[in-house]
């Protein structure tokens, strides 16, 4: 502490604290005196007697607040030399935001169970964020209100296995198919009483659909079985079917961008596009393994993501269909359905391996894996329309409810609140990549299986690229050429 | 003929029956006429087989079922040039009798009959297929194409919020809230309408539809014309580059010649107006102008690349008197290069002779000194002239730190005797290259043979190093040079003494030897140079043309000296090329430094104002401040003190290192960048408060509770507008 505060003038070094006070009592005083007493005399002394007097002036504005439920505000001095160690600080901050994180981290918010047989597939509603439509393998399908966690209707809509499900734009009917070989379209509401629970409408086909899909805004839907079909909703035959080659099609989706575009999966390993206008197929990829499922991203229109048989889910670009721009890796068994965010930033996979996993549509790993004890192999999953849950269905006949931020708080924030949360994010983000931080956000807790797995996945690659390092190494430089990752899964694209 | 053959199969022959066999079967009961003109062709068929096998070979008939409707007529008449093909002329034929055609399409029809070509099968479903496929694919992805901006766009956008198309919250127009208002009574209508016929704004009253429209259409205008400025600029420029391209390829000397003159001629013309114009700044273009063709012409002047000189490099090999010229040139050019130098040198001449008596002064005085310069590895590598003088300078090398100074006065006498040794020899070898065989003779009987003494000035050498450095670990690598060293030396100095022969004999031809310089004269020249050098101007530096080297026959030169001298300008060329590197000094003293600051300091502890008076002006007693004065503990020994070569850091800490990024980050591309990012604070306490809500945006918001659609067409369109209109049209997405 240095004796005397700056630009107080020092007479007696001797006893410097006192003659502080005394001088600050003394200018307070005067200045009071002078604002009180002199001040209104002021005004009458002519101009040139004026005296130049320098005094404290405060305006309570700056320090005052509006109401008591104000917070109190806080004049505060940025001047750095006052406020140092700032990395240093904001590196614990960093790890404390860190630490919370995982602490904070609960995922997992509800389970809903009601069905009778595995959750084959899900559909979620158009137009109101806590519906939820879900159909088993029994083909009994039920209308959930995701708010209170509760079955609202239950219905058999086929004999053998619900396929596909989808609910129409709008949002006042779905359509449903089934291993009876059969397109149902069903009222969003529940009959009245004494009604029968019966579809609006029903088509007949000839083999059995496995997948549907709706257009965003027309009414129009696909179906894939043997062939891919387009159906006007108003007729009983499709207004156009697409065939390459004989195949069983696995999928279909319409992409939500560019709406009159289709990709669908087939059996033969490919991933077949289709424009809805055409009379024939665009595009096909084929691949090493089959692709269960794919999904397009909903904000970028020349993306899509698909879920691989070989653990793997790979993002394309449709234009470029040779090479993905992405691969995803982490799963440790067949991968079964992937569904975007709404944001088309992030997608979410369900796996046989009984996890589901979060991945950035350009991260090559996932950011997050979501697992309990009892869930069995995910079949299929859907990212909720708010960007806020994650639904997915699985075979031990429940279906579960998933925060999309493990860590995120739910509700309304308050303001302080919310700025906190973005300033311990940005914090995150700003210290992302040094060591201890790196390692604390990283950390899962895996099932002991999956766990073993990756790691026996891991001494496996590694081994497959020694192999081929060594081969490269002997044999005549050039001729075993280095394939990437993203060349090694494509065998070919068909015209 | 089916019906026949079916007849006789009836008749007992179930095998088909062909055409040819059956002309003997042929008699049957129930002969037509047409089985008898049948019968008569197949005979006249049958001749003309007969007629075809004796020219050669028989031939094997491929037996031919053919259709019976081709043979048969519908009325049992046979049909006239059934075989033949049909023609366009036989379907045209009856169109030239035909009164009614134009003459225009008579004269088609006949270009048409004219014309042989054939028109080409159509493809393959599968390939025509493809085709479609294909263009559809070309079609669809250029379409998609569109959104790439877009994308673009919302991947850089610093904050995303979602929904999209949000309804904007708060106040709104009072246009929108107008817009669903309805006129009802029929006053209100009648305004209304009557608005609405003169186009007049109703909602927005700014501008009216034609306004708007007239806007727009001079903003295209706008556009065009912008756009044709444009193109005319860029292609102009690609003229222009492709013209300089042209001339610059251009490898006509004239051509050049004529440019260049063109150019100067412009100048000059410039610079006469400027001298109407304004005289000062004319007066310092001339200036410039001079001083630049002085420097020209000094840079030029004596550097073997003149027209005469390069003739007379020619020349030399047969001439006499232009080698001499050639010779008198390059000791020209080497006394311009070097004028301080020579000017010293007089200086030392003279210093030389005052001292008069050179003899007295022993010669190792010099050489010590002369190894000053040679602290420089650069010096001791290329030196090949002898490798005593270098031993000397590695010794003085470590001599040269200032810090060692109390232990250099303590060797100094040991290091006296061994470089005297050092001199002798270097003496004895000098006389060697002077005359090699018989010298060596004289010199054997004094020493022992070469490879011993070798060996003996190795480990003196090494010895003294280490005496010298007091451990420094340099010795070894230093000793390892040295033999290098040497053996390219003695390499070097048999190419040298041959060369010296062949000389010495052409000189005796030409005149008496002069005696050679004493080594300590030469040796005092030497170091008087190098001191003096590092002050004086480097005109090497300072001249804008290298000197051309020209490979030249030596003339026939009387004097060794001249000889000495020329090997000891190259000595100074390399000194002078490397005068300010002096590496391994300093590495030492850097090494030094970084022990120093290693080294824990002391703390002091003292508090002013405790115990006695404190305040400005007043220093704590001393008293005090030793008791309060904290010695640190001395550090553990560095791992380098045993290395003299070496410097280990040891301020890498383990307990730190596990929070320190180890390699740089990903999107990062130096690690400059990423020190910023780091360094800069994001917290409330270092920033204001709109600074920290800037800083901490989130990247994505989203509205609780709100369905997030996916994009639609209608931001294609914005983003269409947006970009033609010159604002962005995120503004909507970052509030």
């Amino acid at each position: 502490m240095q004796p005397g505060g700056p630009g107080i003038p020092q007479c007696n070094a001797r006893s410097p604290s006192l003659f502080t006070i005394n001088t600050w009592l003394v200018c307070s005083l005067l200045a009071n005196i002078f604002v009180a007493i002199i001040f209104p005399f002021c005004k009458r002394v002519p101009l040139r007697y004026q005296m130049k007097v320098k005094v404290i002036a405060r305006n309570p504005d700056d320090y005052v607040r509006e109401t008591k439920l104000d917070i109190q505000r806080v004049p505060r001095n940025y001047d750095p030399s006052l406020h140092p160690f700032e990395v240093s600080r904001e590196y614990t901050r960093a790890l404390n935001a860190t630490k919370l994180e995982r602490v904070f981290a609960k995922p997992f918010v509800a389970s809903l169970d009601g069905h009778r047989d595995g959750v084959n597939c899900m559909a979620k509603h158009a137009k109101s964020l806590s519906t939820l439509l879900s159909g088993s393998c029994d083909g009994e399908l039920k209308v959930w209100n995701l708010s209170k966690h509760e079955c609202v209707r239950t219905l058999q809509a086929h004999e053998g296995f619900v396929r596909g499900m989808v609910v129409r734009y709008c949002g006042t009917s779905f359509f449903t198919v089934g291993d009876d070989k059969t397109i149902k379209q069903w009222k969003m509401e529940s009959p009245g009483y004494g009604e029968e629970e019966e579809p609006i409408n029903t088509i007949l086909g000839k083999t059995v659909y496995t997948g549907l899909d709706h257009h965003q805004n027309d009414p129009v839907f696909a179906t894939c079985g043997q062939q891919v079909d387009i159906w006007d909703e108003q007729r009983s035959s499709p207004i156009r079917s697409f065939t390459w080659g004989v195949d069983s099609f696995s999928s279909v989706h319409f992409n939500p961008v560019e709406t009159e575009l289709l990709a669908s999966c087939a059996s033969d390993r490919s991933i077949v596009l289709y424009d809805m206008r055409e009379s024939t197929p665009l595009k096909k990829v084929i691949m090493t393994m089959r692709s269960n499922t794919l999904s397009w991203n909903p904000m970028e229109a020349y993306y899509f993501t698909c879920a691989n048989e070989d653990y793997n889910l790979y993002t394309y670009d449709m234009r470029y269909l040779a090479k993905p721009i992405m691969v995803h890796m982490d799963h440790v068994s067949a991968v079964l359905d992937v569904d975007y965010a709404p944001t088309g930033k992030e997608f979410v996979s369900a796996s046989f391996d009984k996890t589901i996993r979060i991945f950035a549509k350009d991260g090559g790993h996932s950011r997050e894996v979501y697992h309990t004890k009892r869930m069995q192999h995910v079949i299929c999953i859907k990212w909720s329309a708010d960007n806020k849950y994650i639904l997915s269905g699985s075979d031990e006949m429940n279906i579960r409810l998933w925060k999309a931020n493990a860590a995120e708080k739910l509700g309304v924030l308050a303001p302080r609140e919310r700025e906190a949360a973005n300033y311990s994010q940005k914090l995150k983000e700003k210290f992302q990549h040094h060591p201890q931080i790196r390692r604390i956000a990283r950390h899962r807790h895996l099932p002991k299986t999956i766990y073993h797995q990756t790691k026996e996945l891991r001494v496996m690659k590694e081994a497959r690229r020694r192999k081929e390092k060594n081969v490269r190494k002997h044999s005549k430089p050039g001729s075993v050429p280095v394939v990437s990752e993203k060349e090694k899964h494509v065998v070919t694209v068909v015209k | 003929i089916s019906s026949r053959v079916s007849m006789q199969s009836n008749e007992g022959h179930p095998d088909v029956i062909y055409d040819d066999e059956k002309e003997e079967d042929a008699t049957d009961d129930d002969v037509t006429v047409e089985d008898e003109d049948g019968y008569d062709e197949r005979k006249r068929q049958k001749l003309l087989e007969a007629i075809g096998t004796l020219s050669g070979k028989r031939k094997k008939t491929l037996g031919e079922r053919s259709e019976a409707a081709v043979h048969m007529s519908e009325f049992t008449v046979n049909v006239e040039g059934e075989g033949d093909k049909v023609d366009l002329s036989d379907l045209i034929g009856s169109m030239k009798t035909t009164p009614g055609l134009s003459g225009k399409s008579k004269k088609r029809l006949k270009n048409m009959e004219q014309s042989r070509k054939t028109i080409e099968c159509p493809l393959s479903k599968q390939e025509s297929e493809r085709i479609r496929r294909d263009l559809a694919f070309q079609k669809v992805s250029k379409e998609v194409s569109h959104w790439k901006s877009v994308i673009r766009q919302n991947e850089r956008a610093e904050q995303l919020v979602f929904p999209l198309n949000q309804e904007h919250s708060g106040p709104k127009p009072i246009e929108r809230v107008v817009m669903d208002w309805k006129a009802q009574t029929p006053l209100e209508q009648e305004v209304f309408t009557l608005l609405s016929a003169n186009k007049q704004p109703i909602n927005d009253p700014i501008l009216t539809p034609t306004e708007e429209a007239s806007v727009k259409a001079m903003s295209l205008e706008e556009a065009k014309v912008r756009r044709a400025e444009l193109q005319k600029a860029r292609a102009l420029q690609s003229y222009y580059e492709a013209k300089a391209r042209r001339q610059r390829k251009i490898k006509s000397k004239k051509y050049h010649k004529v440019l260049n003159k063109a150019k100067s001629k412009d100048f000059q013309k410039q610079f006469d107006e400027m001298v109407k114009r304004d005289p000062a700044a004319a007066l310092e273009e001339l200036n410039k102008m001079e001083m630049a063709r002085m420097q020209e012409r000094m840079s030029l002047k004596h550097q073997n690349s003149s027209k005469w000189a390069r003739s007379k490099a020619i020349m030399a090999k047969y001439d006499e008197g232009a080698r001499k010229a050639i010779q008198q040139q390059l000791e020209v050019n080497k006394d311009l290069t070097q004028k301080l130098v020579t000017s010293l040198n007089k200086e030392e001449e003279e210093t030389m002779e005052e001292e008069g008596n050179a003899d007295v002064v022993p010669d190792f005085v010099n050489d010590a000194e002369q190894g000053l310069d040679f602290s420089n590895p650069w010096m001791t590598g290329k030196l090949s002239q002898d490798c005593v003088e270098k031993e000397t300078s590695n010794a003085v090398t470590i001599r040269a730190e200032e810090n060692v100074a109390e232990e250099e006065e303590v060797e100094e006498t040991e290091e006296e005797v061994l470089l005297r040794e050092f001199d002798n020899r270097r003496k004895r070898r000098q006389a060697q290259e002077a005359d090699a065989p018989v010298m060596l003779m004289e010199e054997e009987e004094e020493n022992k043979d070469a490879s011993d003494k070798e060996e003996e000035e190795l480990s003196e050498f090494t010895s003294l190093f280490k005496g010298l450095a007091e451990g420094c670990g340099e010795a070894d690598t230093a000793a390892e040079q040295e033999k290098e060293l040497k053996i390219r030396c003695q390499e070097d100095e048999e190419l040298l003494t041959q060369g010296k022969e062949a000389e010495e004999e052409e000189a005796t031809d030409k005149g008496p030897v002069v005696p050679q310089h004493p080594p300590a004269t030469e040796n005092a020249q030497k170091t008087g140079k190098s001191r003096k050098r590092r002050k004086g101007i480097e005109l090497k530096q300072v001249l804008t043309k290298g000197a051309q080297v020209l490979q030249v026959p030596f003339a026939p030169t009387i004097e060794d000296a001249e000889d000495s001298e020329e090997k000891l300008d190259q000595r100074g060329l390399i000194k002078e090329a490397f005068a300010g590197d002096d590496i391994i000094s300093d590495f030492l003293k850097e090494k030094r430094k970084q022990e120093d600051a290693g080294k824990p300091k002391a703390v002091d502890l003292t508090l002013p104002g405790w115990g006695e008076w404190g305040g400005g002006g007043l220093q704590p007693s001393c008293r005090k401040r030793r008791k309060f004065r904290r010695k640190m503990t001395p550090p553990t020994p560095r791992k380098d003190q045993h290395l003299p070569g070496v410097i280990i850091s040891e301020k890498r800490s383990s307990s730190i290192r596990l929070h320190q990024v180890n390699a740089l980050p990903f999107p990062f591309e130096s690690p400059s960048v990423f020190e910023n990012t780091i360094r800069s604070a994001l917290g409330r306490t270092w920033n204001t408060e709109r600074t920290v809500k800037k800083v901490t945006k989130p990247k994505v918001v989203t509205k609780l509770g709100a369905i997030i659609e996916p994009m639609t067409r209608e931001e294609l369109v914005k983003d269409k507008n947006g970009a033609s209109a010159g604002t962005s049209s995120s503004v909507k997405r970052k509030p």
